[in-house]
């Protein structure tokens, strides 16, 4: 039937994807409708004034980064103003871990999926402690900004064109053969990235100390890859949205406040119920208490059929989840039942490389009861306090069953 | 009194599981009661009669599983919730750990890519979809659910004979498929006299007693009740015919029904008539007339022995009663007059009050014979009468009697103490799926009835037909033992039993106008046998199953080394019905 038959091509879409890490450009410069007083944000729309604190964090940290603001308060006001705007990072092409925000001078990853011809981006991931993907805007938080403006951004831009581009699809089959599941474990993507870049930074005429302190970068981040296999998801992703009749799901983000899913056949539409807190495993001192609701546009790995949905590839991170290696393989077995295809490019050792579970159907979500799982990190619920642990969490149902009485109006128009 | 109540938010557990579970809490010392229920309305409303309705079981909406407990004390209440999930867990378990329970059939074909035939039993209204599931994912239907309407069992059963599929039910209590019980089943030798039957307890009875005297069967094919009505017209009696007269290893069929609508008689006796092989046909409260090669049976145990002599040319003999009706008789206080049947098998009763016509005339029945002769099962019996205790009346809300014998108990008790009443006749069914120590509750309710009759200056006579092999899990001999010394006369078959019942109140003078079995007058009319290629291939060998509904179920399966992945249903959309036809519109 025509529901089926859509789905089948906006699964074939997402299985054809071929995207390239080619660059690191300025956001201004690459990514359609940026301008200087944009600024773009994890999950569905929001207003300033239902923002949590670690995105309001985040929103002042970019204010400032990009001087629209002397100070924190003059930030607020602006935030709270109007002269400045806010949109949803995936309604520019654009997904951003956490909080998300992306401002128009910062560098961001350019990946280009080469079957369709379309692009999208992510920025670079900070690394650890306080960043602004937290909410952190102190002046150390951006001082690190400014040194990936200016010295690690133009560098991996280089290197990656003097490589001619790095070929995700193929890292992140990579990965998932080394324990990695793309979301919450990037550890071996990292690494695979760190050693392709390595030998091309060497020659792109950095001084030694600059070229140490990228190296040192890459050495110290396991969550280095995590943005540009993000990029890469949201790449293959974006030309399965939009097919007419489609129940496919081609984006699912949060933004500390709503978790909102777009579904292919339902046009720019956010269906958003309020975000659930993660439950998980915390950082000494820190507690479920301290938990912000869920946040990030990470979860577009699961819309494409990694992070939670190949948890069965990595056994080491199922404590995070309280579980056992089995219930890893349970975690992926699950996702099989609610998605239309599964990934050749992306087997699953473990499973007898069986293809990563790919296309997520509402309806089927709707009709088993079985909600997208989702491997996230967890931020503290205040501003800048950072990541308090990670976990295991699952899209608000009535997401989906909004989605679905959509469907049902559209199918009767 | 304390009442406490745990709340599972979005947990669905099959309502067997959920019983076995209530039954295990509610025995504990110091319990009152006990309840654990999916929070409807309508369960909600069970909690608050039985006193069981806490603030939070209040609260709780139809995603969620309620645990309530009433008990004398905070200790034995937290306790015994604390027993309730813990025995829940298990339940949900029972696999070795490690094996995935797939949600949808498609995950579970994935599983068990072999998968022949899928034994359903979800409740009713949900029981068609998933049927249709089945059948187009090319697979036989082993369909347990009841209350499912006839316009779907019509649209299923076309659907499944244009695909050559067998669809056994709805309604189907038991089949023997490949040598391998489903649902209530008995654990009999191979051989060759085929079965269909539209009657759960009567291919029971017919299996065992074939076993009995030394035959074997080659497949036991169940059809569901309302197949032999005038609406269904025996589609599936038919094709399972067509398939036994196909199967190589079959020498000899067997027929059992109640007594179909005539004109379906009329098709399924003409239908017969190709069969090939001889047919021995038996419906049950009347009489085939022999013709051709259609041998009419009066009873299932008739049917059994006819059809043991068809086969294999000579039969073992049933064993000489033991009990002295006369006797028995004289025993009786002079008021005692009446006779009360408390089945759980319902073809048995149905045979039960059929014979008992010819000694005592009428018997009042909730599943009767002769509509006239219907009565409330639920009010108190008088004169004679024979209960179906698992007729729906009795089955709103709690397990089957060959599960769970509370029912029978406080009736028995309840009978007993009728100083009319002189004989009670029951049977005890044995098998895969059943109570695992029938005996082990009814013995001694047996022994203190008679007790308290005796200490009333009555004596009470009773009367069981135990339905079973050597070979069922339950042990049959310390079964029969142990209900012998309870003082029950034990019969080997049901028409033994009920003849036994007759001869007593005959020695106490009742006497019947009536023929304990009509012959059924039709002629039979020229049918062509289905093609049934792919249900031979289907009885070919041992089936492997996808199990979808009681764990039960599943259970049985793994005891006889089948192969079987237990689906882990929950109602579609949590069954709500506006997401149900939004997804139906989405889907068709």
């Amino acid at each position: 039937m025509a529901i089926d038959h859509a789905n089948q091509e906006a699964a074939a879409r997402i299985l054809e994807g071929q995207p390239i890490l080619t660059d690191v450009a300025p956001a201004a410069d690459v990514i359609p409708g940026m301008e200087r007083t944009l600024i773009l944000h994890a999950g569905p729309p929001i207003t300033w004034e239902r923002m949590s604190g670690p995105l309001r964090g985040a929103v002042i940290g970019g204010l400032l980064y990009e001087g629209l603001a002397r100070d924190e308060r003059e930030a607020a006001q602006r935030a709270a103003s109007g002269t400045v705007r806010f949109a949803p990072c995936h309604e520019h092409a654009t997904v951003g871990p956490m909080a998300g925000i992306t401002t128009a001078s910062m560098p961001v990853y350019v990946v280009e999926n080469r079957r369709f011809g379309n692009r999208a981006y992510s920025t670079l991931n900070e690394g650890y402690g306080k960043v602004l993907r937290y909410g952190a805007y102190s002046s150390d938080v951006l001082d690190r900004l400014r040194w990936i403006n200016d010295v690690l951004g133009p560098a991996v831009g280089e290197a990656l064109r003097l490589l001619g581009g790095i070929d995700m699809k193929s890292l992140i089959a990579q990965q998932l053969t080394m324990g990695d599941e793309g979301h919450n474990r990037n550890k071996a993507g990292s690494a695979l990235m760190a050693r392709m870049l390595a030998p091309a930074l060497a020659e792109t005429g950095l001084d030694r100390p600059n070229l140490g302190r990228v190296l040192r970068y890459f050495a110290e981040t396991d969550l280095a890859v995590l943005n540009p296999v993000m990029a890469a998801c949201k790449a293959i992703l974006d030309p399965a949205h939009g097919i007419a009749g489609s129940t496919l799901v081609t984006a699912m983000a949060r933004n500390g406040t709503d978790f909102g899913i777009r579904v292919s056949g339902l046009g720019n539409r956010w269906f958003v119920a309020p975000a659930e807190i993660p439950v998980g495993l915390f950082f000494p001192g820190f507690s479920q208490e301290d938990a912000n609701p869920d946040i990030g546009d990470s979860t577009i790995t699961e819309t494409a059929g990694i992070g939670a949905f190949a948890m069965a590839a990595a056994p080491a991170i199922v404590q995070f989840v309280g579980g056992t290696p089995q219930m890893a393989l349970e975690a992926t077995q699950e996702m099989y039942e609610i998605t239309v295809a599964e990934n050749p490019a992306w087997g699953i050792p473990v499973l007898g490389f069986r293809g990563t579970p790919t296309g997520i159907d509402i309806r089927k979500v709707v009709k088993t009861g079985i909600t997208p799982r989702v491997n996230t990190g967890i931020a503290h619920k205040q501003a800048g306090l950072g990541q308090v642990g990670a976990g295991l969490v699952r899209p608000p149902m009535a997401c989906f069953e909004a989605a679905l009485e959509a469907a049902a109006e559209a199918l009767a128009s | 009194m304390i009442v406490r109540s745990a709340v599972k938010r979005s947990t669905y557990v099959d309502s067997v599981t959920l019983m076995l579970v209530q039954k295990e809490v509610r025995q504990q010392p110091g319990v009152t009661e006990a309840g654990l229920v999916v929070a409807t309305d309508a369960n909600r409303t069970l909690l608050r009669d039985a006193g069981l309705l806490s603030p939070e079981a209040e609260a709780a909406g139809p995603d969620d599983l309620v645990i309530s407990v009433s008990g004398t004390s905070d200790n034995v209440v937290a306790a015994a919730l604390a027993l309730a999930e813990q025995l829940l867990t298990q339940r949900r378990h029972p696999t070795a750990a490690g094996e995935y329970r797939p949600r949808t059939i498609a995950a579970a074909r994935r599983m068990l890519p072999d998968a022949t035939i899928a034994a359903i039993s979800v409740p009713g209204r949900f029981a068609a979809a998933v049927a249709r599931d089945v059948l187009q994912e090319g697979l036989h239907v082993f369909l347990f659910s009841d209350n499912v309407p006839l316009e779907d069992e019509l649209a299923l059963k076309r659907m499944a004979a244009e695909r050559g599929r067998l669809l056994m039910g709805p309604d189907c209590g038991t089949a023997l498929v490949g040598g391998v019980g489903l649902g209530f089943a008995n654990k009999v030798r191979r051989g060759s006299v085929g079965i269909v039957a539209a009657a759960g307890t009567g291919l029971q009875e017919v299996s065992t007693l074939i076993h009995r005297f030394g035959g074997g069967v080659s497949q036991g094919i169940g059809t569901g009740g309302r197949d032999v009505s005038q609406a269904v017209g025996g589609m599936t009696m038919l094709q399972g015919l067509a398939a036994l007269a196909a199967d190589p290893e079959t020498t000899v069929l067997v027929l059992v029904a109640k007594p179909p609508h005539p004109g379906v008689a009329a098709r399924i006796l003409g239908a017969a008539q190709r069969a090939g092989k001889p047919v021995v046909a038996c419906f049950v409260g009347s009489r085939v007339a022999s013709r051709g090669r259609v041998v009419g049976a009066g009873t299932l145990e008739d049917a059994a022995l006819t059809a043991v002599r068809l086969a294999v040319g000579r039969t073992g003999e049933p064993p000489p009663s033991l009990a002295l009706p006369a006797q028995e008789a004289a025993r009786l206080a002079p008021g005692q007059r009446n006779l009360r049947g408390l089945y759980s098998g319902g073809t048995l009763c149905a045979e039960a009050q059929g014979l008992l016509r010819g000694y005592v005339g009428h018997v009042r029945s909730n599943a009767p014979l002769d509509p006239a002769d219907a009565t409330d099962g639920l009010a108190p019996s008088s004169g004679h009468t024979v209960l179906d205790l698992g007729g729906e009346e009795f089955t709103q809300g709690r397990l089957h009697p060959m599960i769970d014998p509370t029912l029978r108990l406080q009736r028995l008790a309840q009978e007993a103490e009728d100083p009319e009443v002189g004989v009670v006749l029951l049977d005890v069914v044995l098998g895969f799926g059943a109570d695992r120590d029938p005996a082990q509750t009814l013995a001694p309710a047996i022994a203190q009835a008679r007790q308290q009759a005796l200490a009333a200056g009555r004596y009470l006579c009773v009367i069981g037909a135990l339905c079973g092999t050597e070979e069922d899990p339950q042990e049959y001999r310390d079964q029969q033992e142990m209900l012998v010394a309870a003082g029950m006369l034990v019969e080997s078959s049901n028409a033994r039993a009920a003849r036994l019942a007759g001869r007593i109140l005959a020695g106490r003078g009742a006497k019947s106008e009536e023929r304990a079995s009509p012959l059924l007058e039709v002629t039979p009319q020229d049918v062509d046998l289905p093609d049934a290629a792919e249900v031979v291939r289907l009885l070919h060998a041992p089936p492997q199953v996808i199990n979808v509904g009681l764990e039960l179920f599943a259970e049985s399966l793994r005891e006889q080394r089948i192969p079987v992945v237990d689906l882990d249903w929950r109602p579609p959309a949590g069954g709500k019905k506006h997401l149900l036809e939004l997804l139906n519109k989405l889907e068709a």
